[in-house]
Order: structure tokens, then C-alpha cells, then sequence
């Protein structure tokens, strides 16, 4: 009888067409707490990964506002980014140039793990690379291919200092000498790596200064520790199975896969003592030169390479319950949270404990030659059934994490001493990361968690098949976590960090000085302006300046020849961009900042006059900023002539062997 | 093994009926600060496939799972994407418990209990039958494992419930058991 009443009941509430709740799940003053007056600043930056787009995204938080997508492992044509002949070089890799990859993850740059406002990094996880964005000019500065590893998942996470990015490799895979082996030799054949990559102090730049080899498992994702712990780095792993097809079931057999524990500053000093050994491999290393406005591509072939074996004290295994996918250090930098997105408990590490179960050789065997530290040993405690599937946890300054949870899609808050759960709010829907302001740093900005969701099935006006994904934004400046705004996103928000405005927009760069600029072919005022053939290339030194083209006439290309058309943008004015197009060019647009060079490569197909113009709104007279580049056939005499704002005499010769096909069509 | 039951089917088409039928629905919407509800359960969405609690809630033959898992408050974990296996013990099966047990469940203070039985029921993986063997563990969402066992063809979740049934649903399985599952005693 009871069960026939819940019966009913339930019935009822699941019908789908109830009034839903989700929409007004926002308490009275949210729009005023997202609400950024026209005209006024954002109190966050928000830097998104893109996911699949390949890019970051730059938003204003609490508005939401989208700034700007910055191009980073995917061609851009609207920027011009992989297909100026400047930018091409950024995007080569060991495998020739790619065009696209998966952005996942986001690391800003820190000083005594706390934000520094100088670089950000992204890794790329399809072909393992990182780049470095600089936060001056919110481009792509850098960009390294790591060797040794596939799918550069666990990656670009960031010591106490900058002193390194990390990049763990996703798949485990052959290495070494013969690569070419069966599949399902994975338990013999199959390694994996996790890369330091030093950061220079002052420029950024990245070098690869060592890897450490591990046994073939998978690696998730990594942080730093932080003070008493920033000597060591955590890596969340699964598949400890090592299995090779079928994950879904197989890499999910045991009940606890492991943090690899590793102290980086003493593998540091074995690298510095000549422990390892130097492999040959291939990897691209790309820089952007802010002065040549040109990225160049150099390939390296030596890694080296440590061995845990040949290193003791370097690498331990701490058990975590089931396929841990995050693995933050709290403020403190004394607990670790594994969250295991199959777990149902959410366990926290003490490093203080991880010390002393080190010291005492509290181990629970080995796995691979590699100590594995005993669970209980290291074990803070547990938070007992947060919620289902556990995935990522960040901090605020007030002894509080926050995790989400994808498949119970929620936000769950609870004290990181107490393990107690504090408070637990819905996301819409089925939310990945997570991100609070300084959330993964020993100084968290506090006052907002994101969530980042994956589906947005019936939360916007519906796109068809594809829908956005999007961002979730909650005041937790209270007891209580309070939706305050949702909006979409660009590609697929996997992490993102939110750093205060304030350190980051007083460096925002304005313009690349004219007088700085040491490109090549830079046309450095219109009296530079020039056309030059250099065997079957035409390069046109060309200025562009509120609103003509120099040169804007052009004659005298023959088919077969590539012209390149180098573009100085002579404005020395914020905001001022010009853009540059041909008709036909197999291409993109240039889009070039002031005083900044560009080069679009242009192969004609057909004779004719081409038209050309500037396609970033620039001045009232925009639409006059434009020009002719005549195209004569391979054995033409049309000698090479520019202008601007005069008629050559050389037009008339060429007018003269049209008259007489004009003649012939009035007979 | 692979047949789907037709009484599903009819469930299912009941279900929708009762939707567009209803004229009890008319909920005042949440106060201001209400707590958020409404997971993608809630979805108007009647042309993809059904998810695994779509599925059950079709079905007749699942209704005391159904009010069970909506008590457990597990209805907008399993409306997500997934993916999951649902082992879905029938009426009957549930029937087969000692009296009173469901409807002790069923009571607010024992809310926790009634998750922790139905967690044991749903791993978080996708499993055609294909895919369970003889001897194969299962970690279950309420973090115990279960046991398969394969024999003559029938597989046998733990030794004591059969799958007779299974239906694919847009975020998973759900394999049809004529036996409730009951999580290990806690050491």
C-alpha cells in the first residue's frame, strides 16, 4: 500500500513536463552580483581552455564577458595565426605542422605560489606540447613539444616558483629504439613519462631539462606542492592495470590506482649530476619574436632521460581509490586530494604523514621497482560519500575545498581539517572542472567558484545537435554557495584559472613600437614601400596607415611566381589594427598590430586584376583602403611597377595589347 | 538474453501518455531562494533515446525500483551522461526481500541505506553483457565490488541474482535482475 503511494508520487515527478526549478535557482540579488556596469572593469580574468578549439579564452568575471580567444595550438584565420608565413613556424612540430589540438588545462605563472601575472601555459594533448602565453600581449609566445610522451594530459601544472612545467604523458606508449610492436606487448613494451620543463626566471622561455621514466600507466593530472610540500610534485594515475583496449572495464579492476609522489628538486639535482641518461628523440621547440614579429622552429634530439631505479628516493606510489583523476594541493601545501572519479569517498593525503611514512619505509610493497607508501600511512582521512564521481577540488583561503562532482553534477563544499560537507549546490550540467580565483595557489583570491560544464541540454535557446558548453558562476563569499550567473563557452572549458584584473592589466601592451621593429621585410614609412622580385618570388614591402595601402597598384607578377605581401602596419595608436586580404588567395587574413609586420603568401592561379583591401575596420575610410595587383601570363613583358596615388606610364603598354581584342569584339 | 522486454515498451508509452495528459502538474515554481533542483531528468526531450531511469521508469515491472531510486534521490545522477550500468531488479525481485524491507527503506532515516543498496546497483561504465565474464569484479558506484559469474549462458551478478533482460539506453545498460543485491557487510 505505502509502496503503491511512492509509487504514484514518484510517477508523477518524473513526467518531464513539471515547471522546472533550475532556472530560478538564482537567489534575488544574483543580477546585481554579475552585473558590471557598462564601461566598467571586470574584477577577474578568467583564463579558459578552449578543449578541442585548440584555444584560451580570456572572460571578465563576475560578467561573464567574453574578451578574447587567444590562438594557441589551432589555426586561427580570423588572426591570421598559422597562416602568416610569421606564425607558421609556431604551429611545426616533429610531424611536420599541425593545425589543431586539444587545449586542456591551464597554469598561470607564480612567485611563492602566488600568482604572478606574467605567462600562462596550456598544454596541448593530442601532440604533446606546451605553450606560453604572455600575458602582456595575450599571445602565444611559446610553444614546446614534449618526446617520449602521447596524449600530454597531466600537464602544464607549475612548481611553487615557475621553476618548471609539468607535462605527464596520457597514454603510455613503446619508447626507445623499436617502437614498432604488437599492441598487446603493452605490459612489456609500453612506458610513460612525466617531463619537467624549466622555466627561465626572466623571458619565460622553456627548455626541457629532464623526463622521468615510469612504468607504463596513464597519467590524469598533477599539482605542486606548496610550501613545506613544493619540493614535490603529485601526479594522479589510473589504468594501473596496464591495459591496452576496453579501459571502460578494464582499467578499472582494481580498487585503488596511485598519486605518484615525486621530489623534483632531488631529481633535479640527479639531473644536475649527470644521473641520467641522454636518449635520442625529435621534439620542435617555437618561439615568437616580438621584435622579428617571426616565430622560428628549431628541432632538438636529445632528452635526458631519469630512472627511478638509478634514483632512489625520487619516486613513490601513494594508493588512491579508483581511477583519481584530480590531485590538488590545498594552501598549505599539507594535504592532497585525490578525487577518484569512480570513488565513492574522496581521500585526503598528509604530507606531514607522507614524510614520515617515507622515513620509516612504510611500505605496501612495490609496483614496478617503485616504493608504494602504505594508504593508511599517508592518509589524512576521508570524506565519506561526497557525491558521485569526484573529479577536481579547489581552495579558498578559509580552510574550505570545493569539488566537483560530474556524475551527481554538483559543487560540493566541505572543510579540508574536518572532512565535514558543508554545503552542495546543482551545476547544469555535468560539471568537469572547477575553478575558484587563486584556487590553485597558496593565496586563493576566494570569493567565486566556477563551474565548467559539459552538457547544456535545455539551459539556453537550443543550436541544434551541438550546444554550447558553459560556465557556471557561484558567489561563495558566504555559507552558502550562490548561482549567480551561467554563460557558454568557447569549444570545450576543460580547467581555467581567475587571476585579479589588477595584476594584469596595468603590463596590457598597446603597440609594438615602429622604431623596434626588426622584421626583415618591414616597411618602416610609406617611402619604404617597395616591390622586388627575387627569382619566381614577388615580395611587396607594403605599409598600411589610415587608409591606403602603399603600394595599392601593383604590375608586372606573371603566373607561377608567389607573392608575398609583407604588411608594416604604420599606426602607432592602441586599437588600431589593419587587416589585409587578396581575392582568391588560398589563405587567411593578416590581422597586424600596430607596428607590427606580416607576411601573406599569395600563389595566383589565373591572370587578371586582383583587388586587395583592409578588412579590420580602421577609419571612416575604411572602404576606400584598398588596391589592384595585376597578374599577366608566364611570358609576359609587364614590367614589375607600384604606386600609390599616381598612374604610371607603364599602365600603357598594357592597355595597348588589350586594344586590339577590343577592336575585334565591335566588328 | 539480448531480448527486450514488451512490457517496457508499454510502460514507456504509459509514461509519455501520463505526461502530456496530466493535469496535476501545475507546481508553483521554486521561491527565489529555493534550493536548485531540476537535473537533466527534467529534460523535454522525447525524440533521443531513453536514459537508464527513462528505461525503468517505462517499465511496470520496475516500479518499486523506480519510487526507490527517487526516494534515494539517484534520479539526476542517472539522467546524466553517463556512462552506466544499471542492474534493475524487478517487482518481484524486490518482492523476494523478507517483509517490510522495502518499505523500511523507503523511510527518510534510512535514506542512506536505501543509496548505499541502489549504488550497489549501477557501475559507471557501460557494459554490453558481451563484456561480463566469468569471474569478472565490478567496482560499483557505492565503492563495493560485485562479483559476475557466467554459467550456462546466464550471468550471475554476486551468485544470487540472474540478468534476464537488457535494454540499451542512450547513457548505458540496463540489465533486467530477478534479485536484489546487497552490498557486502562493512568490516
Amino acid at each position: 500500500m505505502l509502496a503503491l503511494v511512492v509509487l504514484t508520487a514518484s510517477f508523477l515527478s518524473f513526467q518531464g513536463c513539471k515547471p522546472k526549478g533550475a532556472q530560478s535557482a538564482v537567489s534575488g540579488d544574483a543580477a546585481a552580483k554579475a552585473y558590471v556596469a557598462p564601461g566598467k572593469y571586470d574584477e577577474f580574468y578568467n583564463f579558459v581552455s578552449g578543449g578541442f578549439s585548440g584555444q584560451m579564452s580570456v572572460y571578465g568575471l563576475p560578467s561573464g564577458r567574453l574578451f578574447r580567444v587567444i590562438p594557441v595550438f589551432s589555426v586561427d584565420p580570423e588572426k591570421g595565426w598559422g597562416y602568416s608565413e610569421e606564425t607558421k613556424p609556431m604551429l611545426n612540430t616533429s610531424h611536420g605542422f599541425v593545425p589543431w589540438d586539444d587545449l586542456h588545462h591551464i597554469a598561470l605563472s607564480v612567485t611563492k605560489s602566488e600568482h604572478d601575472g606574467r605567462w600562462a601555459f596550456g598544454n596541448a594533448n593530442n601532440t604533446p606540447r606546451i605553450a606560453r602565453i604572455d600575458m602582456k600581449t595575450f599571445r602565444t609566445a611559446e610553444i614546446i613539444e614534449i618526446p617520449n610522451s602521447a596524449g600530454n594530459h597531466s600537464s602544464p601544472f607549475i612548481t611553487e616558483n615557475s621553476e618548471y612545467v609539468v607535462a605527464g604523458t596520457r597514454f603510455s606508449v613503446p619508447m626507445g629504439d623499436n617502437l614498432d610492436v604488437p599492441i598487446n606487448t603493452y605490459k612489456d613494451n609500453f612506458k610513460g613519462t612525466v617531463s619537467f620543463i624549466g622555466i627561465d626566471k626572466t623571458s619565460g622561455e622553456m627548455n626541457l631539462s629532464f623526463q622521468i621514466a615510469t612504468p607504463g600507466i596513464n597519467f590524469d593530472l598533477a599539482r605542486a606542492g606548496k610550501g613545506k610540500s613544493a619540493g614535490w610534485f603529485f601526479f594522479s594515475c589510473y589504468n594501473s592495470e596496464k591495459a591496452n583496449t576496453l579501459l571502460e572495464v578494464n582499467a578499472s579492476q582494481k580498487d585503488k590506482d596511485f598519486i605518484m609522489a615525486v621530489n623534483w628538486k632531488k631529481a633535479e639535482e640527479y639531473a644536475k649530476a649527470g644521473k641520467g641518461v641522454k636518449k635520442q628523440v625529435k621534439y620542435a621547440h617555437n618561439k615568437y619574436n616580438e621584435s622579428t614579429h617571426s616565430a622560428t622552429s628549431e628541432i632538438k634530439n636529445e632528452v635526458l632521460v631519469l630512472d627511478p631505479k638509478d634514483c632512489p628516493d625520487m619516486v613513490y606510489f601513494m594508493p588512491c581509490p579508483k581511477s583519481p583523476h584530480g590531485c590538488d594541493t590545498d594552501p598549505t601545501g599539507e594535504y592532497i586530494v585525490g578525487s577518484g572519479k569512480l570513488a565513492a569517498v574522496i581521500p585526503v593525503f598528509s604530507f606531514a604523514k607522507i614524510e614520515a611514512a617515507i622515513a620509516a619505509k612504510n611500505y605496501d610493497g612495490e609496483y614496478d621497482g617503485i616504493p608504494v607508501l602504505k594508504y593508511e600511512a599517508v592518509l589524512h582521512g576521508e570524506v565519506q560519500k561526497p557525491g558521485l564521481g569526484p573529479l577536481h577540488t579547489e581552495f579558498d583561503g578559509n580552510g574550505n575545498a570545493y569539488t566537483s562532482f560530474f556524475v551527481s553534477s554538483e559543487i560540493v563544499k566541505w572543510n579540508i581539517k574536518d572532512l565535514k560537507v558543508l554545503d552542495r549546490v546543482n551545476t547544469y550540467y555535468s560539471i568537469g572542472h572547477l575553478c575558484v580565483p587563486g584556487g590553485p595557489t597558496s593565496k586563493p583570491h576566494g570569493k567565486y567558484v566556477i563551474a565548467y560544464n559539459k552538457i547544456t541540454k535545455d539551459r539556453y535557446l537550443p543550436t541544434g545537435p551541438e550546444l554550447t558548453q558553459s560556465a557556471q558562476l557561484f558567489d561563495i563569499s558566504g555559507d552558502k554557495m550562490k548561482l549567480v550567473l551561467d554563460f557558454p563557452t568557447i569549444g570545450e572549458p576543460h580547467y581555467a584559472e581567475a587571476i585579479p584584473a589588477s595584476m594584469i592589466m596595468k603590463n596590457s601592451q598597446k603597440i609594438f613600437k615602429l622604431e623596434e621593429n626588426k622584421h626583415p621585410y618591414a616597411a618602416l614609412g610609406d617611402n619604404n614601400a617597395k616591390v622586388e622580385r627575387k627569382g619566381n618570388e614577388i615580395h611587396v614591402y607594403m605599409t598600411s596607415i589610415r587608409s591606403h595601402f602603399t603600394p595599392d597598384n601593383i604590375e608586372g607578377v606573371k603566373l607561377g611566381e608567389t607573392v608575398y605581401f609583407h604588411v608594416t602596419n604604420l599606426e602607432q595608436d592602441w586599437d588600431v589594427p589593419h587587416g589585409f586580404a587578396v581575392k582568391g588567395a588560398a589563405n587567411a587574413e593578416l590581422l597586424i598590430m600596430p607596428g607590427e609586420t606580416q607576411t601573406l603568401a599569395w600563389k595566383p592561379e589565373k591572370a587578371g586584376v586582383y583587388p586587395m583591401y583592409c578588412t579590420d575596420f580602421c577609419s571612416a575610410l575604411h572602404q576606400e583602403m584598398q588596391g589592384y595587383i595585376r597578374v599577366s601570363p608566364a611570358g609576359s613583358n609587364v614590367p614589375l611597377t607600384f604606386s600609390t596615388g599616381t598612374n604610371l606610364p607603364a599602365a600603357k603598354p598594357a592597355a595597348a595589347t588589350t586594344a586590339p581584342a577590343e577592336k575585334s569584339t565591335t566588328k | 538474453m539480448k531480448k527486450i522486454f514488451n512490457l517496457v515498451l508499454i510502460g514507456t508509452a504509459l509514461f509519455l501518455g501520463s505526461c502530456t495528459n496530466s493535469t496535476s502538474t501545475d507546481t508553483p515554481a521554486p521561491a527565489a531562494d529555493a534550493p536548485a533542483g531540476g537535473g537533466q531528468e527534467a529534460v523535454q526531450d522525447d525524440v533521443s533515446q531513453k536514459d537508464v531511469v527513462k528505461v525503468a521508469v517505462g517499465s511496470p515491472d520496475h516500479t518499486t525500483l523506480v519510487a526507490a531510486l527517487k526516494q534515494a534521490e539517484l534520479v539526476s545522477s542517472l539522467a546524466n551522461a553517463g556512462p552506466f550500468t544499471v542492474f534493475a531488479p524487478t517487482n518481484a525481485a524486490f518482492e523476494k526481500l523478507p517483509a517490510g524491507t522495502v518499505d523500511g527503506l523507503m523511510k527518510d532515516d534510512k535514506k542512506a541505506d536505501l543509496q548505499n543498496i541502489l549504488q550497489y546497483h549501477v557501475t559507471t561504465s557501460a557494459l554490453d553483457t558481451k563484456f561480463l565474464t566469468d569471474g569478472m569484479t565490478l567496482g560499483m558506484v557505492n565503492g563495493d565490488n560485485l562479483t559476475i559469474s557466467v554459467k550456462d549462458g546466464k550471468i550471475v551478478l554476486n551468485g544470487t541474482a540472474t540478468i534476464v533482460g537488457s535494454v540499451r539506453a542512450s547513457n548505458g545498460w540496463v540489465h533486467v535482475v530477478d534479485g536484489v543485491l546487497l552490498p557486502p557487510a562493512k568490516k
